[in-house]
């Protein structure tokens, strides 16, 4: 595998060529944020938060599907990506219904540290309010889809990893929502196995376990570290569960 | 002047919301009606329907920022009788032990903070001073004394939840963490200092009926129900327990009913002046069945208090009464607010000295095993009640809040008639400030909490027109 050698916010680093941008500084622990991407999971670069800029290109890049080329500037801290990161979670939080105060991860949501994160102390555009629906059929778990930010981790963790395919993404722009079993109660789905994983990999309150209550809803995510080492490494190291 | 007046008192204030008071005069300038107008709305009987039962604590103590511990634990009893569960004792015990802390906060608060001003300084007194930060320059060492028995009820709140305001700790089944010994040990050191703030709050409110004694029979003085929860032997209670209801005269009119009938006992009237409902008690009608509750009815309809210092305090309290039996004035909410503060100390006390407290075993986990639960319990304003009907995921399909305020909605209404007719100067059409402040310090007795009882949120200014029979403004005051 070839190495290259390129810059981030002006330092040079050099990696292998398969490497993405998004991979390479979290290497080196240059923070970008994220909301769809889930290491374990596939890539779908959905939600773009990690967008980059990369020098000569008028084209912004999401890092996690983005790899560097020999001799590339890439930053990715400029006041125009704070700006647009700032803007996208700003429309997340308007066009959904995210009352944390309320919430069952409040204190432990990646969409409420994403907003600290990128400044949102207020919100520029009317919120919508929509009226989601919220699926508690199912014996242990409750979909809420007001708090559903359509990063389609369940989806593609229930695909990929637990191999049942539930969850799906059903209608169209605005109205898109998670639906399962083609549009089915949760708790009639023949295929889902209750195990979970995709309540574990939600970054929001949109999936949780029945019974929790305002913020107790922890959300514990190194078995997917575990399963795929295990599944790509043949190596079933309990470790790479405690690491997380 | 020649036609009729009506004086508008907009908004009121050191109370808990937004409201108003209108002042209808007849063509000789007396009173013909007054009214006390609650213009808050919020809706959260409608927006929690579709959430789940797990949530209601958490949001339904979100209507008020006074006592949001009182929604918390009567939406976690409403989620118990929806499990069909019981509770752990010492979960038992901790509930309680957060709705006398609910209580002593609040009572230190409508007290120390809202009312003593009125009392101490005197209701003529300039309204620049007549207010909290006057009382500190006025009597320091009382307004410190004030300000920390509060503390001491929200620090035990934020001891048991986490946090003094909006703590999800209450939860359907049980509570979410036990009580450890150092916390437990840091309440206790508190006590003595507490009962001795709440023995010297009634000593300036004994001097207070004194130096008012001309006033205080026209601070909403007259018979209506009462009503509140007593134990099962008959004794001031404040978690669980029977309705009683008595009336005006002292004689018992019903007793032992079950709290989760209580919408076969009392409707809700409404009026298109008020958001705040009108509820009454159904075999009297509508306005007839007018009642009252919170702690000049508690005190009033209990056959003792369990703990000694409360209950010596409550037999002089009764004796108040004289040939009637009850202490129908409603200036005498302030003594029973005081006589319910140290209950609230001594039980506090008796609570944290038991070792069940300290127990573990604190949350009992079911699922949905009925449609429909009701929870109620004393807030510091009146006995509240939470009814919710659940799907078979436990679903909300309808949420009812009956809240305490709204209850003494009418005797409130009964209580600015009575003052204004007595207080105000109709002939010349002008609003005089000794009549608003004792307008307002009539509504303060009650301790109205507006945010709670219309669920909605408000602020304090003062504003008050006057209006002729043909609503035309005669005369108009903002402050």
């Amino acid at each position: 595998m070839a190495i290259i050698t390129f810059s981030i916010d002006g330092e040079h680093y050099s990696a292998r060529e398969d490497q993405t941008i998004l991979e390479i500084a979290r290497e080196h622990k240059i923070p970008i944020p994220t909301l769809c991407h889930l290491d374990g999971l596939s890539t779908v670069g959905a939600c773009r938060l990690c967008l980059v800029e990369i020098e000569g290109s008028a084209k912004l890049q999401p890092a996690c599907t983005a790899k560097p080329v020999e001799g590339m500037v890439i930053r990715t801290n400029t006041d125009r990506l704070k700006k647009y990161r700032r803007t996208i979670v700003e429309l997340l939080a308007s066009e959904g219904n995210h009352q944390c105060a309320v919430c069952v991860v409040n204190g432990h949501c990646e969409l409420q540290n994403l907003a600290y994160e990128v400044g949102l102390d207020h919100v520029r555009v009317p919120y919508l309010f929509p009226s989601k629906r919220l699926d508690a059929t199912h014996k242990d778990f409750v979909i809420d889809r007001n708090r559903c930010v359509l990063c389609t981790r369940c989806v593609r963790v229930c695909h990929e990893v637990e191999g049942a395919h539930v969850w799906d993404i059903g209608g169209r722009g605005i109205n898109c929502e998670i639906i399962g079993d083609m549009n089915q109660p949760w708790g009639e789905s023949e295929s889902c196995t209750s195990c979970g994983k995709c309540v574990r990999v939600c970054p929001t309150g949109a999936l949780f376990e029945k019974g929790a209550t305002v913020g107790e809803m922890h959300k514990e995510r190194g078995f997917l570290k575990y399963i795929v080492t295990a599944r790509n490494k043949q190596q079933w190291i309990a470790t790479a569960h405690e690491e997380e | 002047m020649t036609m009729s007046t009506t004086i508008t008192i907009a908004p009121v204030t050191r109370i808990e919301g937004h409201a108003k008071i209108t002042i209808q005069l007849d063509e000789h300038g007396d009173v013909a009606d007054a009214r006390f107008h609650v213009n808050e709305f919020r809706g959260f009987e409608k927006f929690t329907e579709g959430r789940l039962l797990w949530e209601m604590p958490g949001i339904t103590s979100r209507i008020c920022g006074i006592c949001p511990a009182s929604h918390l634990v009567t939406s976690a009893k409403a989620g118990d009788d929806i499990l069909a569960v019981e509770i752990p004792e010492t979960a038992e015990k901790l509930r309680r032990l957060l709705t006398l802390a609910q209580w002593l906060q609040s009572h230190a608060l409508s007290f120390f903070h809202l009312s003593s001003p009125d009392l101490l300084l005197g209701f003529d007194a300039d309204p620049a001073q007549r207010n909290v930060f006057g009382l500190i320059a006025h009597d320091k060492e009382f307004a410190r004394r004030g300000i920390r028995l509060r503390k001491f009820g929200q620090e035990i709140i934020e001891m048991l939840g986490g946090r003094r305001i909006h703590t999800p700790w209450t939860v359907p089944g049980g509570v979410r963490e036990p009580l450890d010994p150092a916390r437990r040990d840091a309440m206790l050191a508190w006590i003595p200092e507490a009962r001795e703030t709440v023995g010297i709050a009634l000593a300036t409110l004994q001097k207070m009926h004194g130096k008012y004694a001309k006033d205080i029979p026209e601070y909403g003085n007259f018979r209506s129900l009462l009503v509140g929860l007593v134990s099962k032997d008959g004794g001031l209670e404040y978690y669980d327990g029977f309705l009683r209801i008595m009336d005006g005269n002292g004689n018992t009119i019903a007793d032992k009913l079950d709290p989760k009938k209580y919408f076969e006992y009392f409707g809700e009237a409404a009026e298109s002046w008020s958001y705040l409902k009108f509820p009454y008690y159904k075999p009297f009608g509508y306005p007839d069945g007018m009642y009252r509750v919170g702690p000049l009815a508690r005190v009033n309809i209990c056959d003792f208090i369990e703990t000694p210092l409360a209950e010596a305090e409550r037999k002089v309290f009764k004796a108040l009464s004289g040939k009637a039996g009850v202490v129908n004035n409603s200036f005498y909410y302030h003594y029973a607010r005081l006589i319910e503060m140290l209950f609230a100390v001594e039980k506090i006390e008796q609570l944290l000295k038991d070792p069940a407290i300290l127990g573990s075993t604190i949350r009992s986990d079911a699922s949905i095993n009925r449609a429909e639960g009701i929870g109620c319990s004393e807030a510091p304003r009146g006995v509240l009640f939470h009814h919710y009907h659940v799907n078979k995921d436990g679903v909300i399909q309808k949420a009812n809040l009956v809240i305490a305020t709204a209850q003494n909605n009418i005797a409130m209404n009964r209580t600015v008639r009575q003052l204004a007719s007595h207080f105000l100067d109709g002939r010349n059409g002008k609003i005089t400030e000794g009549m608003l402040n004792r307008v307002e310090a009539g509504i303060r007795c009650y301790d109205p909490c507006l945010s709670c009882s219309t669920h909605a949120l408000g602020q304090m200014p003062l504003h008050v027109r006057v209006l002729d029979a043909d609503n035309h403004v005669v005369d108009e005051m903002m402050r």
